[in-house]
C-alpha cells in the first residue's frame, strides 16, 4: 500500500534526532490519536541550515517527517511556510488516501517549529497564531467517513 | 529484503492443510454435481455434504441436524443473532452481550438497536473478562438472548462460557457463542456448556475459506437466514459451497483428532513468548489474562510506539503478526477491545498480536526475540515520546 519511496523513507529515515539550542522547534499531533511529531530547526539568516526531527506513529508518519526536514533545508523561512502537505506525498510519491492527515501532520510540524523561531525573535505576526491539531481527531473521523 | 517468511497471524487466518486440499479437490471438477439434483454425481455431493456435516456435530457433541453450513463465521453470528431477535420478537427485545465481541456481533447488535431492540453491552475488566453473575444481573424479563464469544480474537480471553450457558438455560433465555476463535483450540462440547447457537468458521481452523457454519440446538426458534431454495433444510437457501464443506468437514475432524497435542505445541511457544517479552523489553503491557487465555495468543502494548510502524519492520524482517492500532484497521480508533480492557489510546496504538499455529517452531520464536527488542529499540529512539520519558528521568 505504500510507495518504494515511502518505505524508504520509513525504514532509512533522514534526520532522526534533536538539536540543542534548535532555533525553533515545533510538536504536533497526540498520543490519542496515534501520532505525533517534533521538529527541530537550525535558522541561520534566515536560512534553515538544519532539521531533525522525533515521531511518533505509523509508516507514513515517520516517512512525511524525514521527507518533510529534507524539503526545508536550505529553504528560507518564508519559503519553508509555503511547504504544503501535498507537496511533501508528491515528493514521496504519494499516500494511500486514509494516510493524507500524516502529510497534513508534517506541514503543521513546520509551520509550528517556524512559529516557535518567529516568537523567540519577536517575528510573530500575532494574526498568524497557529491553531495546529486541536481538531485533528475530529476531522479525521470525518473525512474517512467520506472516503467510505 | 530477507527471504524468511515466518507467520505469526494464525487468528486472522490459518493455511489450508494440504490433506484437506485433497478432499476437497474433487468436488471442483469431476465431483461438481449440484447436490439437489438426483442423478448419480448430485447424490454424491448430497452425501459428502452430510458426511462433512456429521464431522462438525461430532466435533462439538452436536447432532447432525443441529448444524447449517453457511458462507463465514460473520454469516452465522448475524443468522444466530438477527434470527433468534426476530423469530422471539413476541416474548422480549432484550440482548445481552458484551463490549469486545467481533464486530460481526457488535454491528449486529447495533443494527438491532436501531430497529428497536435494548441491547445491554457488557463491560469487561481490564483483563476483557466478564464474569457470569454479571450476566444474571442484566437479565430482564425482556431478554431473549445472550450472545457472549467464547474467546476473544485479540487478546485471547476465555470467557466462563459454561457458567453463562448454565445460567442462561436456568432462566430460559437463549444463549449464543461465537467461537470462531476458539474451535480447534479448545474441545467444546455444547451440552455441556448449554450452548444454544455456536458460530465457527473453517479457515480459522486449516480449513478454507468462505465457509462457516452455524449449530442451532433443536427446538430453538431461528428464522431463517436466505430464502430461497430448500438447502440446508430450507433454512439457508443457496448452492451449496460443497468443496468448501468438505474442506471444513476434514480440517475440524484433523483438528479435533489432534487438539491436546496442538494444544500443548500452542501454549508451549506462548508461554515461552509471553515470559522473553517480560523480560527483555521494558515498558510493555500483556493484554489479555494470563491463564484464561487462547493457547496460541499473546498480546503485548509497546508503550511509546505505534502498532503500524511496528508490523511494518517485523514484515521487512519477514514476520507477519498483527496490532490493533489505529492505523491498521482502516479506522482513526484503536481497537474497541484494547479500549473496553481500559488501556489508553496512545498505548492501545501501540500493540502487537502473535498468534501461533502448527508451522510454529521455537526457532521462530528464537528468531522473534532476536529481532523484535531491537525493532521495539529503534522505534522507541525515535519517538519523541521517549524523548520526553528519558528527560524526565
Amino acid at each position: 500500500m505504500y510507495s518504494d519511496k515511502v518505505m524508504d523513507h520509513f525504514m532509512n529515515p533522514r534526520n532522526v534526532g534533536e538539536i540543542e539550542n534548535a532555533d525553533g522547534v515545533g510538536q504536533v499531533g497526540n498520543a490519542k490519536c496515534g501520532d505525533i511529531m517534533k521538529m527541530y530547526l537550525k535558522i541561520e539568516d534566515n536560512i534553515i541550515t538544519d532539521a531533525k526531527f522525533k515521531t511518533f506513529g505509523c509508516g507514513a508518519a515517520v516517512a512525511t517527517s524525514s521527507m518533510a526536514t529534507e524539503l526545508v533545508v536550505g529553504k528560507t523561512v518564508d519559503e519553508a511556510l509555503m511547504i504544503t502537505n501535498k507537496a511533501v506525498a508528491e515528493a514521496l510519491d504519494g499516500l494511500p488516501p486514509v494516510k493524507m492527515h500524516c502529510s497534513n501532520l508534517a506541514e503543521e510540524a513546520i509551520r509550528a517549529a517556524l512559529e516557535d523561531y518567529k516568537k523567540k525573535n519577536g517575528l510573530l505576526d500575532s494574526s498568524t497564531e497557529s491553531t495546529a491539531c486541536s481538531r485533528r481527531c475530529d476531522d479525521i473521523h470525518h473525512h474517512l467517513e467520506e472516503e467510505d | 529484503m530477507e527471504d524468511k517468511f515466518i507467520y505469526f497471524d494464525h487468528a486472522s487466518t490459518t493455511p489450508v492443510k494440504p490433506e484437506v486440499l485433497e478432499a476437497m479437490l474433487p468436488y471442483f471438477t469431476h465431483k461438481f454435481g449440484n447436490a439437489s439434483s438426483i442423478y448419480s454425481i448430485g447424490r454424491e455431493s448430497k452425501k459428502a455434504i452430510e458426511e462433512a456435516r456429521d464431522k462438525v456435530a461430532a466435533a462439538i457433541g452436536a447432532q447432525p441436524r443441529e448444524i447449517f453450513f453457511t458462507g463465514s463465521g460473520s454469516e452465522s453470528d448475524n443468522w444466530a443473532i438477527k434470527g433468534v431477535a426476530y423469530s422471539n420478537k413476541s416474548k422480549g427485545n432484550h440482548i445481552i452481550t458484551t463490549a469486545i465481541e467481533h464486530h460481526a456481533v457488535l454491528h449486529t447488535c447495533q443494527y438491532l438497536e436501531s430497529d428497536g431492540f435494548e441491547v445491554t453491552y457488557l463491560p469487561v475488566d481490564e483483563n476483557g473478562l466478564i464474569t457470569a453473575e454479571q450476566v444474571r444481573a442484566a437479565i430482564k424479563p425482556t431478554t431473549i438472548l445472550i450472545t457472549v464469544m467464547f474467546a476473544n480474537n485479540e487478546i485471547g480471553t476465555i470467557q466462563p462460557i459454561a457458567e453463562i450457558g448454565s445460567i442462561a438455560r436456568e432462566k430460559g433465555i437463549y444463549f449464543h457463542t461465537d467461537a470462531v476463535q476458539a474451535i480447534g483450540n479448545i474441545d467444546i462440547k455444547v451440552n455441556d456448556m448449554n450452548i444454544d447457537l455456536l458460530s465457527l468458521s473453517a479457515h480459522k481452523f486449516y480449513g478454507p475459506k468462505g465457509v462457516g457454519a452455524l449449530y442451532v440446538r433443536k427446538g430453538v426458534k431461528l428464522a431463517s437466514y436466505l430464502h430461497g431454495g430448500a438447502q440446508e433444510r430450507g433454512r439457508r437457501a443457496s448452492t451449496e459451497n460443497i468443496a468448501g464443506i468438505v474442506g471444513m468437514g476434514k480440517a475440524i475432524e484433523l483438528a479435533s483428532a489432534n487438539i491436546e497435542a496442538y494444544n500443548k505445541k500452542l501454549v508451549d511457544l506462548r508461554d515461552r513468548t509471553i515470559d522473553e517479552i517480560t523480560k527483555k523489553v521494558p515498558f510493555i503491557k500483556l493484554n489479555g489474562d494470563r491463564n484464561k487465555r487462547l493457547p496460541g495468543n499473546v498480546n503485548f502494548s509497546f508503550q511509546y510506539i505505534e502498532g503500524e510502524s511496528l508490523l511494518l519492520m517485523l514484515d521487512l524482517k519477514g514476520i507477519a503478526a498483527s496490532s490493533g492500532s489505529a492505523c491498521t484497521s482502516g479506522s482513526l480508533d484503536p481497537s474497541h477491545v484494547l479500549l473496553a480492557i481500559g488501556l489508553p489510546h496512545e498505548i492501545a496504538h501501540g500493540s502487537l498480536r502473535i498468534t501461533f499455529g502448527e508451522q510454529n517452531t521455537h526457532q521462530d520464536v528464537d528468531y522473534l526475540m532476536e529481532v523484535l527488542p531491537m525493532i521495539v529499540g529503534r522505534l522507541r529512539e525515535m519517538s519523541p515520546l521517549y524523548e520526553a520519558l528519558a528527560n524526565k528521568a
